[in-house]
């Protein structure tokens, strides 16, 4: 679909030149894929002797553990940060100023902090200062520090996202304000964030990549064995990235899905988080409301 | 603090390269990325699904498996770049994709009339999406704009497994090295937090300047 | 005939009374005690043997990307190399049985250079067997048995490169290491115009960029380089003129002395029954290298306090450790 700011249908000269320009893209595009492939293959990268070895039985399966170990980081990392998050998001709507201080420096602090270096000095520091951590906590633990301060700030829009009316109804009939906020606010706000946690697992699952540094057997190491066994470490590479996408395009799939049900159920927009991760403007699609 | 004032120098270095770093790969992912807002709204259906196609494909890849395919993989197929160059193009590469949604996404914030009225006093598409709509919804997309600069900010940090001495590698080495993880950690904190909250404090400046107020 | 001979040949007597004594009740016995099996021995209580005798694993730190001396083998998932091979020896003179029932007994963790001494500290581990060079700072954090192998650093580079001959002809030149190893601080010493700005966790990710033109030499010892020549002959090749001498020691708790005793006491025991030249002819000898004689194991007295092995902070603390400097190497 044409983008709605740039007007309704085409007319006979429009379409005339937007066939002459498919026809010519189609060109370009096959001529760059062209010579991308025949770099390809004059290096001899297309060879079935690269590939053969990664469809061996026993490559896949040592493929399939270091995607379950990708998996099971970052599924636990999502469970726990999003508990953690939670918490985040309740003191940052406290009354209490204290509170709300430590909730929101707890944010700034995390957020701005690159994810990789969070590894290592989890992974590094903490058992210097006698917290003793598996290799596959420590890698969790930063990804939940991290995440917590994410899902916070998602959490947190998702309450602020809800009509004030069910608030004051809340209150008008007797509510008090915890009771309004875990029988009325939390259970709405939960839906509406549903497809903003598949997009946040999407972004948890490539950032378990980042655990490669500390010899976290995840994925991406798994594949930098296998090449460097083969020979073939592009090859190796390629395919984690495929599998990554395969993986996270699903996922991002199902995220949207589940936005475009909840848009037509609730007639609202769900929680946007403007780009990718971490990333960030955690706001309303819904202008009227922002 | 001793292990932090003996590493001035390191980190003063390391500060600079990510400044570099993160300066040259958001040019790079500003102008691929409008290209690919362009190709995204564009009337040629081969164009759009291309732009859809880059968009989803880097996406939804680790952009360190990308910084990997790239710097250890290509020389196979005789492509091979400086360490900083390849940090800085995946970077680029990684960012354009969300730049690239996020200029769509403020082209569509544009009301319809404006189009409209564009092709009626006669400009073509290039035209009225260069001269109409793209200005108006470059503003919209500032603030979004900004948060994925201060997250390329933070992703400069992979550039520090090809070797780029930049501020996280300083950093690790000296985490990994001396047993004064802590401090090393916290001082790195503050370095990165001298980058983007000023950052943050220029965007929303350049937000309130851009503003339409209605 | 040697002490420890006749002490094996008489601990060989006793088991074969025991088998056959046995035999009639017990089948089992006589099936898992090849011609090679040892007894497991008896470890006085509160020690590490005994603990790790009686969780049944021993568990070592290696790496799974060194060819000849420890690398996965991701289809049969095994650890393949001349470190493993050594841990195995230990894990013999630990449980008893043969080689092979005891290599069973060993659990491989993945130990890149940089983490080492943490993983000792952590106590993740109960020993390192990772090309791990004795020197005085990594004795401030944990301790070694051995040397059990004397390596010494070379110099790789291209097969055509003409003009790289000695650790001299560095100065100027981009060479390639691993970050945190003493072969780094090394080159740095003896060459000191050259550029080591690039430096990756794994030697393998060294020799791709040598590969690639992106340095003009990687330099660490000759084995781990022997290696990844033996995986590239055409392009490829060692310099053979070795400046220093590196000694790989087991790594373990600082301060363990009745497990350091035994750890040097089993190598000088395989030095003798040549399960140590047979170990290395398996592996480093593949590559075209003949047995060396084994060097001989350092007692030295562990300074600094010893701590006990549940507490990794101790020998952590800024002054017990040598290593809190700045310097980039551990």
């Amino acid at each position: 679909m044409v983008a709605p700011a740039l007007g309704d249908a085409l007319g006979p000269r429009g379409r005339r030149r937007a066939r002459t320009a498919s026809v010519l893209a189609v060109l370009a595009i096959g001529f760059v894929v062209y010579i991308a492939l025949r770099r390809f293959a004059e290096a001899g990268q297309l060879d079935w002797d690269e590939w053969e070895p990664l469809t061996q039985r026993d490559v896949i399966r040592f493929f399939g553990k270091g995607l379950l170990h990708t998996m099971q980081a970052a599924s636990v990392s999502l469970v726990l940060a999003s508990a953690f998050g939670m918490v985040l998001a309740l003191g940052r709507l406290s009354p209490s100023l204290a509170l709300r201080t430590i909730a929101r420096s707890y944010v700034e602090f995390f957020r701005g902090f690159p994810l990789i270096l969070l590894i290592v000095f989890s992974f590094f520091t903490l058992p210097r200062l006698g917290i003793e951590l598996t290799r596959f906590w420590s890698v969790c633990v930063a990804l939940i520090l991290y995440n917590a301060a994410v899902l916070g700030e998602i959490f947190r829009a998702g309450i602020l996202s809800l009509d004030r009316g069910q608030t004051e109804a809340a209150s008008a009939i007797g509510l008090r304000r915890r009771q309004a906020m875990r029988l009325v606010i939390l259970p709405q706000s939960f839906r509406r964030m549903t497809p903003t946690i598949v997009s946040q697992f999407v972004t948890l699952l490539k950032d378990t990549s980042l655990a490669f540094v500390v010899g976290y057997e995840e994925l991406l190491r798994t594949g930098q064995i296998a090449g460097e066994f083969y020979k073939n470490g592009l090859q190796s590479l390629i395919v984690v990235a495929l599998i990554f996408l395969v993986v996270n395009f699903t996922l991002s799939r199902i995220a949207r899905r589940l936005e475009v049900r909840q848009r037509k159920r609730f007639r609202t927009g769900t929680i946007a988080v403007a780009g990718p991760e971490d990333l960030v403007t955690v706001g309303l699609v819904d202008p009227a409301k922002s | 603090m001793e292990v932090l004032l003996n590493n001035l120098d390191s980190f003063g270095s390391g500060l600079r390269l990510t400044v570099a770093l993160a300066l040259t790969s958001f040019s790079g992912a500003l102008a691929i990325g409008l290209v690919i807002a362009a190709f995204r709204v564009s009337p040629v259906p081969p164009l759009r699904a291309a732009g859809a196609f880059y968009v989803e494909t880097i996406r939804n890849i680790p952009p360190l498996v990308l910084l990997l395919v790239f710097y250890f993989g290509f020389p196979d197929i005789g492509i091979v770049y400086s360490e900083f160059v390849s940090a800085a193009l995946i970077l680029a590469i990684y960012t354009a994709a969300f730049v690239g949604e996020a200029i769509r996404a403020g082209i569509n914030t544009v009301s319809r009339g404006q189009a409209e009225a564009a092709r009626a006093i006669g400009l073509t598409f290039t035209q009225t999406l260069g001269l109409v709509v793209m200005p108006q919804a470059l503003r919209s997309v500032v603030p979004p704009l900004g948060n994925l600069f201060i997250a390329l900010v933070k992703n400069t940090s992979l550039a520090s497994v090809i070797s780029v001495a930049e501020l996280t590698f300083i950093s690790k080495r000296l985490i990994t090295s001396t047993a004064q993880g802590l401090l090393v950690f916290l001082g790195t904190a503050i370095a990165y937090l001298i980058l983007t909250l000023p950052a943050g404090w220029v965007i929303g400046r350049i937000e309130q300047k851009v503003s339409i107020r209605r | 005939m040697s002490r420890t001979r006749a002490v094996l040949l008489s601990m060989l007597l006793c088991l074969g009374l025991i088998a056959g004594a046995c035999a009639s009740d017990d089948p089992e016995v006589e099936g898992t005690n090849g011609p090679d099996a040892q007894e497991a021995p008896e470890f006085a209580e509160d020690t590490t043997m005994a603990a790790i005798q009686q969780r049944g694993t021993l568990n070592v730190g290696t790496k799974f990307d060194q060819n000849l001396f420890g690398l996965k083998n991701p289809i049969t998932g095994n650890i393949e190399g001349f470190d493993v091979e050594i841990a195995k020896i230990i894990a013999q003179a630990i449980f008893g049985g043969t080689i092979e029932d005891a290599g069973e007994k060993v659990e491989f963790t993945e130990t890149v250079s940089a983490v080492r001494e943490a993983e000792i500290q952590k106590g993740s581990v109960d020993m390192i067997v990772a090309t791990y060079t004795i020197n005085d700072t990594r004795k401030g954090l944990v301790d070694f048995a051995g040397p059990y192998f004397v390596a010494g650093q070379d110099i790789m580079v291209a097969k055509d490169n003409d003009t790289i001959k000695s650790v001299t002809d560095l100065n100027g030149k981009k060479v390639c290491s691993v970050q945190g190893s003493t072969s780094l601080k090394n080159v740095q010493e003896q060459a000191p115009q050259a550029d080591v700005s690039i430096s990756f966790e794994r030697y393998t990710d060294c020799a791709d960029a040598l590969k690639a033109g992106r340095v003009d030499a990687v330099t660490t010892d000759n084995v781990i380089l022997l290696g990844l020549v033996k995986d590239n002959p055409d392009d490829f090749k060692v310099v053979e003129n070795t400046f220093t001498s590196e000694p790989y020691g087991i790594g373990i708790t600082k301060g363990d002395q009745a497990f350091r005793d035994f750890l040097n006491d089993t190598l000088e025991e395989a030095y003798e029954n040549g399960s140590w030249e047979e170990a290395f002819d398996s592996t480093v000898g593949q590559a075209g290298v003949e047995a060396p004689e084994p060097p001989a194991v350092d007692r030295y007295s562990s300074t600094g306090e010893a701590s006990p092995a549940p507490d990794p902070s101790a020998s952590t603390s800024p002054d017990a450790s040598p290593s809190a400097s700045a310097s980039p190497t551990t």
